[in-house]
């Protein structure tokens, strides 16, 4: 489905973490619906301020009885800075959604399923298990942070086994979540955050035999399959991130 | 209320503006952003006659109201695209600007018989790409390799041939002239500046090309100066190009003469950029009571 672009108008926005920060906006294409692991390129400042580019963000969670979409995002930069400013009744430019996604009804009629993110790339797995709950599936959820975990809370009543680890050691496991996942647990592992944690889980599945599933990031210009801006080279060829992906089996991508 | 139309060649446009090649894919993700019937055209991506992978690490880096990049003419080939893509590019209701770029001389002119045989309104030939040294800019520099290379195409299509230029010809008029001699029935220009960025922390450049295209707001008033040499040195019509981001900025380049232009990178900061600047420049024109376009093209020469 071709994504679109309309001016959307905050509800709320609030600070979950330290530069860890949740937007809610009203979203008012119900025909244009996102699913988990889809993303949206999201823009509040004008043309002729910096930075160029939109930011392609992905949905936290989407709530089709009330049109609310929302999104968990990391401070970092110039355009999320402009982001963070947003207060409720303003209004920002959303383009999408694009990208494929998670299959969540594939997924939970996959087995046993374990849900693996790093950080900020818990984001999008919100979203993914409020679809496998409403399958009928409650996965197992890895996630590893830095320091302190955020946005863990609203995982747990939709997930089975929930396992922390922080680098720090300041909450639950101490290392990197690859020391508590044991992919041969399951039949298929969908992960999304840094890319070189998500080659360390992939590595494991590969050596367990059990698919895994990544959602890349890449820089974008236009977000919607446009530019070739975001091309990553795929045992098919090149793909476009933000159109055939962001989500791809692991060894489509990370196999050479 | 103004007419937007522009006669191009013996084709009705339906307004002036155009989505420039590689930042509009083949028309179709743009469907659902707004009216495509509201265009002048919309150019495919670059296409060479085999398919290109593209470049290897970084393609996009922004600069103050610029964007850098190496894309490398990522393309499925123009056999590919004639089968695949532009069945639906057709049904979208606007010009189809087939954008053909380079390698050698005779992948341009079999490039060239095979798009001339399909139903696609214009051939945009582009001798112009930074980014691939078998890229066409090559014969972009130099008026007398522009000559064989125009030559050389015009005589494999008889569709109408705009080519589109480098800003970093060594003289633009002597290139408009050389290309129009040649066979050119219209100019476009520019395509992106040749530009550098180095990645500070990595002490090294950011592309693996270390030269790459830059684009947007920034280029905009040295692409007007070169449009508006081409228009004074040739009398084919010019589809002006480089950075429009407002219905304010696409009159400027009208103004200089342009006969259309392109919109490229402001459609990645508004997808809707290029149906936004056309009613623009109708609001514009029914603020001051012009009715066609033609009277006021290139006005600020007078």
């Amino acid at each position: 489905m071709p994504a679109t672009a309309c001016e959307v108008r905050v509800l709320a926005h609030t600070t979950v973490a330290p530069n860890i920060r949740l937007l809610a906006v009203t979203w008012p294409r119900a025909d244009k619906a996102p699913h988990a692991g889809q993303f949206f390129m999201l823009r509040c400042w004008p043309d002729t301020a910096a930075p160029l580019l939109s930011r392609p963000v992905s949905a936290h969670s989407w709530d089709a009885a009330t049109g609310t979409l929302e999104f968990l995002y990391e401070v970092r930069g110039q355009g999320t800075r402009h982001l963070s400013a947003l207060e409720p009744g303003d209004i920002l430019l959303l383009t999408g959604p694009s990208g494929n996604g998670f299959d969540a009804a594939a997924a939970a009629a996959a087995g046993r399923v374990a849900v693996v993110g790093g950080g900020i790339g818990t984001a999008p797995l919100y979203q993914l298990v409020r679809e496998l709950a409403a399958a009928g599936k409650k996965p197992d959820l890895y996630t590893g942070f830095r320091d302190e975990p955020y946005g863990i809370g609203r995982f747990s009543p939709l997930c089975g086994r929930v396992h922390v680890a922080t680098d720090s050691g300041k909450v639950g496991y101490h290392g990197l979540v690859t020391g508590i996942l044991h992919p041969e647990e399951y039949d298929l592992v969908l992960c999304c955050g840094p890319e070189p944690m998500m080659k360390a889980v992939a590595a494991k599945c590969e050596a367990a035999g059990v698919k895994c599933l990544v959602s890349l990031e890449k820089k974008m210009a236009c977000g919607v399959g446009a530019c070739l801006g975001c091309t990553c080279h795929t045992a098919e060829g090149p793909k476009s991130v933000c159109k055939h992906g962001p989500v791809f089996d692991a060894k489509e991508v990370f196999g050479r | 209320m103004s007419d937007l139309h522009v006669d191009l060649l013996g084709k009705r446009l339906a307004g002036p503006v155009i989505a420039a090649s590689g930042t509009f894919g083949y028309g179709e993700e743009y469907a659902d952003m707004f009216d495509l019937k509201v265009l002048g055209g919309v150019c495919s991506k670059g296409l060479t006659l085999n398919g290109k992978y593209g470049n290897e690490g970084e393609r996009l880096f922004e600069t103050s109201a610029g964007l850098i990049n190496s894309i490398g003419l990522q393309n499925p080939g123009v056999g590919h695209f004639i089968a695949e893509e532009l069945p639906r590019m057709l049904t979208l209701g606007t010009a189809v600007f087939a954008n053909l770029g380079g390698g050698s001389v005779e992948d341009y002119e079999e490039g060239a018989r095979l798009l001339d045989a399909t139903a696609v309104d214009f051939i945009e030939l582009n001798i112009s790409c930074p980014n691939v040294k078998q890229g066409g800019i090559a014969y972009g520099i130099r008026p007398d390799s522009a000559k064989e290379v125009v030559g050389r195409v015009r005589a494999a299509t008889k569709k109408p041939l705009v080519v589109k230029l480098s800003p970093q010809a060594e003289d633009i008029p002597r290139m408009a002239a050389a290309c129009v001699e040649a066979g050119a029935d219209a100019l476009s220009l520019v395509n992106t500046f040749q530009a550098c960025a180095i990645d500070i922390e990595r002490r090294r450049p950011v592309f693996n090309n270390i030269f790459a295209g830059l684009s947007g707001p920034a280029v905009k008033p040295i692409a007007l100066r070169m449009v508006w040499q081409a228009v004074g040195a040739v009398d084919v019509p010019v589809i002006g190009l480089g950075g429009i981001t407002t219905g304010a900025d696409a009159l400027e380049f009208i103004m200089a003469g342009a006969a259309a232009v392109q919109v490229g990178t402001a459609s990645f900061m508004d997808p809707r950029a290029c149906g936004r600047i056309t009613a623009e420049i109708g609001a514009w024109m029914d603020r001051h009571g012009v009715k066609d376009l033609s009277e006021i093209r290139g006005c600020a020469r007078a």
